[in-house]
């Protein structure tokens, strides 16, 4: 792949209420820091904040305490250095599938020439090439994530943000989907930050799982998943998978039990 | 195994389905269908002596007047000085309420500050203003092309603003984390996300133009189908008055269909 800018990215005594003073507090003085090039995962009980730090993160709400910091610069408003995959479908209708991964390219006033090469290099890196000319509506969810994932990775951002971007595929996709994010990613090296509820994800896909406590989101723990790359769905198998999903298991059911 | 139910009946029970999809043909054949169930109900109430013809037309007397009023070009000369009066006004009333709409819909300040004017103003009846229109313009063409604005451009606007604001608030995201500015979102996401739904305003709205102007030139005009009826209403020609109301219900199919048109070419994807 020829883009490869990738940044560090400092979550420093994060703090979120909605609704005023009085509010919920949805997250509380959350830090950490990710390494450039790092795959970290968030996992935490449905409601625990995971996904609003991840908008924090890109910008589009506004942050109650602390700050982010991405190469030293704070984040103040949502921009194209931090990409973002969601969880529902997110195309723009009115685009055909190389123009909405084109989309990004153009507000960056990159030429148009070059702007061809790089959609189709990432409509190829997903094996969507041949439904370059289709509009979204045509095609499944899972060709859906995996436009958005190409839109995404195409306009070059130095940190890839994801939300349970699988969360709504079937298994089968998702497992597909998963081996595809990992190639794509090995080739690319982005600082990413997924969130998702599933530990299996988590464990295949990061270098590095955090746990959220429930609400008001906290960290619980941050544990190293030092399983050689490249990693293949059979790791579900091992012991030392078996072994870190009972861990995070038993840490996501203390937070579970103690709402209840 | 399963009973299996004779091809006829099958059929039947197959386009009875809710929402299930008919074969093309069938539906131009009912389309076709209901038209000669007019058209023959017009004939045995006219012909039949049901109604008399000072009531009801015959249909030989509608066309009678037709060839007539082609040949004298009269019929082509009100039809287009009704067309352009639609058209001019629904042009005016466009192109000011798309934008205004947009806006509207997306920024909560500007409709915080037209809203409640225009919905003030969305329930005045529009023939109210006839005779005011008629003193501050007089009763040329702008009087009648203000009346179609009066009556379209308020309701396109409150239609194309709650068009605008129901745009994923997904979308508009997506466009800020791939670089989109916050003052392009109108134009590059909103407009585009809401064009379908304002088609379709245009379309309905295009409808509502045609029933303004003839209540226009029913009051003040010099020419045009509106005028033409209410002429002809002062002679007891209902067969010209048949004419008229004819001649709109068949415009406004054709409209209907150059906006069918104009949806497949501006929205394929909708």
């Amino acid at each position: 792949m020829a883009a490869n800018s990738s940044a560090s990215l400092a979550i420093e005594d994060v703090t979120l209420r909605y609704g005023g003073n009085n509010g919920v507090l949805a997250v509380d003085r959350v830090s950490f820091t990710v390494a450039p090039n790092e795959f970290t995962v968030i996992v935490g009980p449905s409601g625990c904040g995971k996904s609003s730090l991840l908008y924090l993160v890109a910008g589009l709400i506004e942050l109650t305490g602390g700050r982010i910091l991405v190469n030293d610069r704070a984040v103040d408003r949502p921009g194209p250095d931090r990409g973002m995959v969601f969880q529902g479908y997110t195309l723009f209708p009115w685009l055909t599938v190389s123009q909405n991964v084109e989309y990004g390219l153009k507000r960056k006033k990159i030429p148009s020439l070059e702007r061809d090469v790089i959609v189709e290099q990432y409509l190829d890196a997903v094996g969507l090439y041949p439904f370059a000319d289709h509009f979204p509506a045509q095609l499944s969810g899972g060709m859906k994530q995996r436009v958005a994932i190409a839109r995404s990775l195409a306009n070059d951002p130095e940190v890839l943000l994801m939300d349970e971007p699988f969360g709504a595929l079937d298994s089968q996709t998702r497992g597909t989907m998963q081996k595809l994010l990992l190639k794509v990613w090995e080739q690319s090296q982005k600082t990413v930050l997924f969130v998702t509820h599933d530990i299996d994800e988590a464990i295949l896909l990061g270098d590095r799982v955090i746990v959220m406590t429930a609400r008001p989101g906290r960290i619980k723990a941050d544990i190293r998943v030092d399983i050689p790359r490249p990693r293949s769905m059979d790791l579900v198998m091992e012991p030392e998978f078996i072994q870190l999903k009972r861990r995070i298991l038993g840490l996501l059911h203390d937070e579970i039990d103690e709402e209840h | 195994m399963p009973r299996t139910m004779s091809k006829k009946s099958s059929f039947l029970l197959r386009i009875l389905v809710p929402f299930a999809d008919v074969p093309r043909w069938l539906i131009v054949a009912l389309g076709i269908f209901i038209w000669i169930l007019v058209a023959l109900g017009w004939v045995y109430l006219t012909y039949g002596g049901v109604i008399p013809p000072l009531f009801l037309p015959p249909p030989g007397a509608v066309m009678g007047k037709a060839g007539d009023m082609i040949v004298d070009g009269s019929l082509y000369k009100n039809t287009l000085s009704s067309v352009q009066v639609v058209l001019y006004g629904f042009i005016i009333s466009s192109i000011v309420a798309v934008p205004l709409g947009l806006w509207m819909g997306t920024y909560r300040v500007v409709q915080g500050l037209i809203e409640p004017l225009v919905n003030f103003i969305r329930y005045l009846p529009v023939t109210s203003f006839v005779p005011l229109f008629i003193l501050w313009i007089g009763i040329g063409l702008e009087e009648r092309i203000a009346v179609i604005f009066f009556g379209t451009f308020f309701q396109q606007l409150v239609m194309i603003s709650t068009a605008a604001n129901s745009v994923s608030r997904d979308l508009v995201n997506a466009s800020y984390t791939l670089g989109t500015k916050r003052h392009e979102v109108v134009w590059h996401v909103i407009f585009p996300a809401a064009l379908p739904a304002i088609l379709d305003t245009l379309r309905v709205t295009m409808g509502w133009a045609w029933t303004y102007l003839v209540v226009a030139e029913m009051v003040a005009a010099s020419s045009g189908l509106g005028y033409m009826s209410m002429k002809a209403m002062r002679g007891f020609q209902v067969d010209t008055i048949f004419l008229a109301i004819l001649t709109i219900g068949a415009l406004g199919m054709l409209m209907d269909q150059a906006f069918r048109f104009l949806h497949l070419k501006l929205a394929p994807w909708a």
